[in-house]
């Protein structure tokens, strides 16, 4: 052998891969159990046994999808898996016993805790190896053919399993390598990686459930509930705390159109999951509904608003203030042409039916929506990018739909260079004064290339400065980095929808394309003062990633979000007013100084102020509304249907996340409002709202208490 | 009893739905598959992952498994496309996380400060491709000889010996660089 050879070889001798760790060794023997045990039911039985769920199509398609993915899928399984156990272990257990009948060593059923609940079908799956085998075995590996266990050195089965808190050990933690703009990442970072380091705790192996336990014996249960995770990244969320008017009377906010943080949370509850509490994002989830504003009438007052002030439901001290704009809406005759181009990601994780057959015929959809004399292109990366489509009119309908058929899944993900040749495409059609955007749909598996996040998130930005906006359509569950794509709609200028049904599709690629495809307004920034005189106290509810600051208002420089034609924002706080018993923070003992009154401040609540800039401006307008006492209602029931409506979401994405300032509002308490607020409901969106919330009381019951 | 049943023998009954030979197989073989999945990234937490990947992975795979080469050698093979998966995936993050490695530096203390070597040997082999590392990690760092990691990797053995060629053509290119 040859010198450098030779050296390698040194090398890699010197280099001890040590151990694996007990823990991980479990973690993996477990979810390869798990895994083996599902495989087998859904081949035996043809009939896996899935927890009951209401969106039928949906679940189909993933059913199918094991056959194809079932990598990325074992990560979406193991969190529903749990749910199965809990709910109906007796048939879980009892298939596996029954295909296990004549076994003399039964397998590891690291459920414990979920398992312990429920009389297992027969003594011989009882889990007696869990100790013996998992982890001792490994240190013999030549217990080889001894197929009985040895039950004397076998540690008691049911040790107690500890959930680690899923959202913040581990999402957290990846999602803290992927930050794109951390506050303070080195603190961050490193907090996330040194616990995990210290404790030597498996959340750290990405992945389901099953990962995210450690076996700590003696220890209590911290349960985490039934809670999605896989590889899904979610920046952690801070939630908005409650505010002194008196020490900051005025709260500043970009508006946020996007509905991503709604439409992840439906695919965890309909697998029985509850969202990582990051996933919830309460104005996401508001804004996911249509709201029946009055929209201006004409185009040089781009949006109306329209406010109401109702009691608060989960709290008798306080009021809500709601705030809802509409933007102007285009007749379809005056929408300008669209140039769009589709950059798809064709990379071999996109197989799955709820990934790119869902993409195909969602841009399907969309074609409907578009003008004959739009033009369309079509860019994939994987393996090698390459541009399938040329700039085609969409008059040309068969051409594209062709090339949209002949996309297939496979290889590896080439991003930069589809990135790159996606904005050439749209720069060379570009329509002035019209829509020039890129759409990428990707599993959010997207390895750009482009060196790194924060290089992809500046090139993203150089680019709408040319004129061309990126929207990110995120398809499938899993693997997909939420933050990112946050990040690059925003940075971009876009927006970001997450579809799992074609429904979804429906409703943001058609139903809201004007709002995705014709910006309005750019910039929107939301300024409301709050009057000392009559508010004590007040909190922003969600908005927790679109805070900006006080003097960020004014500041023309400071990015803000877009509305497109006929898009609905609303936003909700809550207010103590003063004197109220409701009040958080106490009184200081030396005061403050007399606080001046100026005009209006016996009957307003507060001013609101909206600065914007019309899609071609670089300064920007400013609207300005009193926020006076004769928008009240005293009963929540005479507020607009609307405003009760969004209440109910706001209380369930607020329950999600924790319910910090909820109370005792329970989901029954959402499930009631929402169904009092439901309205005509011509699409059945709220209905299915009213269904998630019904998933949400079960999976949490499912949950151990907190 | 039987005191050794054979892997292939196992992996037939696991093929079948038998989770206890299933178990069996996990048993005997985590071990060398996180030693291999530690080569790739030399990271304990990545190979640990991977390790698992595999492991999951297998509850499908076993059923293809055909029994007409090792079960070792087929599972080898397996760990090495995992661990191509895994790396095309994590290009970006991996990246990423080059800024979280200096704060942890400190944390890990002495392991970095004696991993010089280790940096080199990672970054060359990342810089040799795929093909050549994962010969490279067979062959240099398993031993194996150039018949069984063409079997390995499904390729004939005169590649493993030109890949070893090569490889040793870049790394000479690279010292003089």
């Amino acid at each position: 052998m040859t010198d450098e050879l030779k050296k390698m070889e040194k090398m890699f001798e010197a280099q001890k891969p040590g151990k694996p760790s007990d823990a991980a060794r479990k973690a993996a023997f477990s979810a390869a159990m798990h895994a083996f045990e599902k495989e087998n039911q859904t081949s035996t039985q043809g009939n896996p046994a899935e927890p009951r769920l209401t969106n039928k199509g949906n679940e189909k398609s993933r059913v199918v999808a094991q056959l194809f993915n079932w990598r990325r899928l074992m990560k979406t399984l193991e969190p529903k898996f749990a749910y199965a156990a809990a709910g109906g272990v007796s048939l879980a257990v009892l298939a596996a016993a029954m295909i296990n009948v004549n076994l003399t060593l039964p397998y590891d059923h690291s459920d414990g805790a979920l398992v312990r609940e429920h009389t297992l079908p027969t003594s011989e799956a009882e889990p007696t190896l869990e100790e013996g085998l998992v982890s001792s075995a490994p240190s013999k590996p030549d217990l080889g053919g001894q197929l009985s266990a040895d039950k004397s050195t076998a540690a008691p089965s049911n040790a107690p399993m500890v959930f680690m808190d899923a959202d913040r050990s581990g999402a957290g933690n990846q999602s803290a390598l992927l930050k794109v703009q951390p506050p303070a990442p080195g603190k961050r970072l490193g907090n996330g990686r040194t616990a995990f380091m210290r404790q030597e705790s498996p959340a750290q192996l990405s992945g389901g459930i099953v990962q995210n336990r450690a076996l700590t014996s003696g220890q209590e249960q911290i349960p985490a509930g039934v809670r999605s995770q896989g590889r899904d990244q979610f920046s952690e969320i801070e939630r908005n705390p409650q505010k002194l008017v008196s020490d900051d009377p005025v709260s500043t906010f970009s508006v946020d159109v996007d509905t991503t943080s709604y439409a992840f949370t439906r695919a965890a509850l309909n697998r029985g999951e509850l969202p990582q509490k990051d996933a919830v994002r309460v104005e996401e989830m508001v804004n996911y509904f249509d709201y029946d504003y009055t929209a201006p009438t004409d185009a040089s007052q781009p949006f109306s608003t329209h406010m109401s002030i109702m009691p608060t439901p989960w709290n008798e001290g306080t009021k809500l203030l709601r705030i809802g704009i509409k933007g102007f809406e285009l007749p379809p005759t005056e929408a300008p042409n669209a140039n769009l181009v589709f950059l798809i990601d064709t990379s071999g994780s996109m197989e799955a039916p709820n990934k790119l057959p869902l993409l195909r015929n969602s841009f399907k959809l969309l074609l409907s929506s578009l003008k004959p004399d739009d033009t369309v292109s079509i860019v994939v990366y994987a393996g090698s990018a390459g541009t399938v489509l040329e700039p085609t009119q969409v008059a040309d309908n068969n051409k594209i739909m062709a090339a949209l058929d002949q996309l297939d899944a496979g290889g590896s993900t080439a991003g930069a260079e589809g990135i790159r040749q996606a904005y050439q495409l749209a720069e060379s059609q570009m329509v002035e004064g019209g829509v020039n955007r890129v759409i990428l749909a990707t599993d959010g598996d997207f390895n750009v290339g482009l060196a790194n996040p924060e290089e992809l998130k500046g090139f993203v930005e150089r680019k709408r400065k040319t004129g061309v906006s990126l929207s990110v359509l995120g398809f499938g569950q899993g693997n997909y980095n939420d933050e990112l794509m946050q990040t690059l709609a925003q940075n971009g200028n876009g927006n970001a929808a997450y579809i799992d049904t074609l429904s979804e599709a429906r409703k943001v690629l058609v139903e809201e394309a004007g709002s995705t495809l014709f910006t309005i307004a750019k910039d929107v920034k939301l300024q409301m003062e709050f009057n000392p005189a009559l508010v004590d106290e007040y909190r922003l509810i969600g908005y927790e990633t679109r805070i900006l600051n006080r003097e960020d208002f004014n500041n023309d420089k400071i990015d803000a979000g877009d509305i497109g034609a006929g898009h609905t924002v609303t936003a909700l706080y809550e207010l103590t007013p003063v004197g109220s018993p409701a009040k958080l923070v106490d009184e200081l003992r030396y005061g403050t100084e007399t606080l001046d009154t100026a005009a209006g401040s016996v009957n307003e609540y507060g001013f609101l102020k909206i600065r914007y800039k019309l899609p071609e401006s670089q300064t920007s307008e400013l609207i300005s509304v009193p926020v006076t006492m004769s928008l009240e209602v005293d009963d929540l029931a005479e507020a607009p249907n609307d405003a009760q409506f969004a209440t109910s979401v706001a209380a369930f994405g607020q329950l999600l996340a924790g319910g910090r300032y909820t109370g005792n509002y329970s989901y029954d308490d959402v499930i009631a409002l929402a169904q009092s607020a439901k309205g005509t409901d011509e699409f059945g969106y709220r209905s299915e709202f009213i269904n998630l919330v019904r998933l949400a009381k079960s999976a949490a019951a499912m949950a151990p208490q907190q | 009893m039987d005191m050794k049943i054979d892997d292939n023998q196992l992996a037939a009954q696991a093929a079948k739905g038998d989770a206890a030979a299933f178990q069996l197989l996990l048993e005997r073989h985590y071990d060398s598959v996180y030693r291999i999945a530690f080569r790739f990234s030399g990271q304990r937490e990545d190979a640990e992952d991977l390790a698992q990947d595999v492991c999951t992975s297998l509850a499908q795979k076993i059923r293809s498994f055909r029994g007409d080469s090792k079960f070792s050698t087929w599972l080898y093979r397996v760990v090495m496309n995992a661990a191509r998966d895994a790396h095309r995936k994590r290009a970006t993050a991996v990246k990423a996380a080059k800024a979280y490695g200096e704060v942890s530096e400190l944390e890990r203390g002495e392991q970095v400060a004696a991993d010089k070597d280790a940096a080199w040997l990672y970054e060359a082999l990342e810089e040799v491709g795929t093909d050549l590392k994962e010969t490279a990690v067979l062959v240099l760092a398993e031993g194996f000889n150039h018949a069984e990691a063409a079997d390995v990797l499904d390729i004939k053995e005169s590649t493993v010996s030109w890949r070893m060629h090569e490889l040793r053509k870049h790394l000479k290119q690279m010292a003089l660089a």
